[in-house]
């Protein structure tokens, strides 16, 4: 089931939280919201789920309009990043929630409840307490739950955002697991690029209640609508007054013709990943991205001469004006198609 | 421990040797005296009432206080609510006789009644139940409500399945002590009840009565038995509330 969001614009009071947004989301895709904290993408969310209503625009879900629709009859599954359980109900009777205020027949809320129980792997887990879970396990009993009323379109609000890393990475693949198999059109919304990066099919990337860009992970990585796009998703930095991605970057011993040299300042060796922070003639920080084996071919140390320059093919942008002080100054690339 | 024995114990101990200080042959024919008995029923079965009355009520007020809160009525009425609490509760019976009595500017003349009594112990109580709830009510997760909302709850079953469960415990705790209370009201009820035997004397006024005639070991004997009442039924409320909040609890 498809889901789209037509010009919506909110405001709180007299903050504007949301100007114009239109995107699409196709049926059975998965939609990352993508931006830093505060910028409205909850707020989409909300609105998409019926939790609030937007001053001006439309929402349809599957080609039906549902603005004015309250949210139970929407026909949707909502995550909340406190996975707002309801704590004096087992984990079994959190995800017979739906389908018992829907009055289905007792042996199907049974049946379908323990498929989805297994389905998110909590089987062992049914007469628990919210309390007695971990975060991670608490999460997936709130997506069961979302899941168990079969909706049309299923919304993430940060869901693994109170998670610590290891089990954010695991229920991140799982995620992605668990959408192959139910293919139910759904929308995350996450400020963790990676995350966005790693689960979406698309990205749309919101700041400061606009969008910036929709796209595949690939379109917005490699052909950023903004300086903001290109700077939030993927690691950036500076050579000869233009952006770069630092691992497009290459270090040489020699000068070579448009090399630009420098000093290595430091060296972070993170695994397979390594920087070098280098301080070039013209006063310009920056920093290049090796793999490990590159680095070794390189054998430099901190204290060391070395030139850099633009690998051969890779791209670079423009630098924005720095005294914009929203910094919206669009570069030079137009949104691929 | 030694002040909560001094405080406490030691008063308590103090009532239970005069109660029995006739042998228990004397407390029980102290006990079953026609006029004990019927103030004590009476006493009982009005706390009772009070307490369902003012669990209704005063989650009521609560949730106006506290999820209408910018309204007239939270703003205006909120700061009154631990009126009844402020007022020597002897002052409550002359506000409720002015109000409710002979000459009722309601046209609602119930004083020297049953209903009176009811109504004496629901005005000097609702300030337990409200206050019980309504910060539990400000603390609730709105979160839960809106899931149970994205997951097809109506707004009724949601506060039925959802909210309600979470303030269990602060109703029950907010009753538990709203009887305890009401059982031992005195002040206003000597007042606007008329004090009528068998009628609308409550047990507090007959244990007044029977100090007053010098009759301690009838009046320790009928306190034994209201501090028994109370005991128990603190007791249970807070098993009952227990059985709500272990659900919670690992």
């Amino acid at each position: 089931m498809s889901i789209t969001v037509q010009s919506i614009s909110k405001s709180f009071g007299t903050a504007p939280a949301l100007h114009d947004v239109t995107f699409e989301v196709p049926a059975g895709s998965l939609m990352a919201l993508l931006g830093p904290s505060g910028g409205g993408k909850s707020t989409i969310l909300r609105i998409i789920a019926g939790l609030e209503e937007p001053d001006s625009g439309t929402i349809a879900i599957d080609g039906e309009e549902v603005t004015h629709l309250p949210a139970r009859t929407r026909g949707i599954g909502f995550c909340f990043q406190h996975y707002a359980p309801f704590r004096h109900m087992t984990v079994w009777e959190n995800v017979a929630f739906g389908l018992k205020v829907r009055h289905r027949p007792k042996a199907e809320i049974a049946e379908r409840v323990s498929e989805l129980l297994e389905l998110v792997r909590l089987d062992g887990f049914s007469r628990r307490y919210p309390a007695q879970l971990s975060g991670g396990q608490r999460q997936r009993m709130a997506l069961a739950r979302a899941l168990a009323v079969q909706p049309r379109v299923l919304l993430l609000d940060e869901p693994f955002g109170a998670l610590d890393a290891q089990v954010r990475k695991e229920l991140r693949t799982w995620l992605r697991e668990l959408h192959e198999r139910v293919q139910v059109t759904t929308v995350l919304v996450t400020h963790d690029q990676e995350e966005a990066m790693e689960v979406a099919d698309r990205i749309a990337v919101v700041r400061d209640g606009r969008l910036e860009q929709v796209g595949t992970p690939a379109e917005c990585y490699d052909h950023p609508a903004s300086e903001f796009v290109l700077t939030f998703l993927g690691p950036a930095t500076r050579l000869d007054g233009s952006w770069v991605r630092p691992h497009d970057l290459v270090v040489t011993r020699e000068a070579l013709p448009g090399s630009h040299r420098g000093r290595i300042e430091r060296i972070v060796r993170l695994g397979f990943e390594v920087r070098l922070e280098v301080l070039l003639e013209d006063g310009t920080d920056t920093w290049v991205q090796l793999a490990r084996r590159s680095y070794d071919a390189l054998g430099a140390e901190v204290g060391d001469e070395v030139h850099v320059h633009v690998g051969v093919g890779r791209r670079t942008w423009p630098v924005g004006e720095e005294t914009d002080p929203q910094g919206q100054s669009l570069v030079g690339v137009p949104p691929a198609p | 421990m030694t002040y909560l024995s001094l405080l406490v114990l030691l008063p308590m101990v103090a009532v239970f040797s005069k109660a029995f200080s006739g042998g228990p042959s004397a407390f029980w024919r102290e006990v079953s005296q026609v006029q004990v008995r019927a103030a004590l029923e009476l006493t009982v079965v009005s706390s009772l009432i009070v307490v369902v009355v003012n669990a209704l009520a005063g989650t009521a007020v609560a949730w106006l206080l506290v999820r209408d809160h910018r309204s007239v009525f939270a703003r205006v009425i909120g700061p009154f609510v631990d009126l009844p609490f402020a007022l020597p509760t002897v002052i409550a019976g002359i506000v409720l006789v002015s109000l409710y009595g002979p000459n009722s500017p309601l046209h609602a003349d119930i004083a020297y009644t049953r209903t009176a009594v009811v109504v004496a112990m629901a005005f000097v109580t609702l300030p337990f139940a409200v206050r019980s709830v309504q910060p539990v009510l400000a603390a609730l997760d709105q979160e839960s409500e809106e899931a149970a909302a994205s997951l097809g709850a109506s707004p009724w079953a949601t506060f039925r399945r959802v909210t309600l469960p979470s303030l269990a415990p602060a109703i029950i705790t907010g009753a538990g002590l709203g009887f305890a209370r009401a059982l031992g009201e005195y002040g206003s009820l000597t007042i606007i009840s008329g004090n009528l035997p068998l009628k609308t004397q409550v047990a507090s006024v007959v244990i007044f009565g029977f100090v007053e005639n010098d009759d301690l070991p009838a009046a320790a004997a009928t306190s034994l038995v209201l501090f028994a009442l109370a005991l128990v039924a603190l007791l249970i409320f807070s098993t009952i509330r227990r059985r709500f909040i272990t659900a919670e609890l690992p």
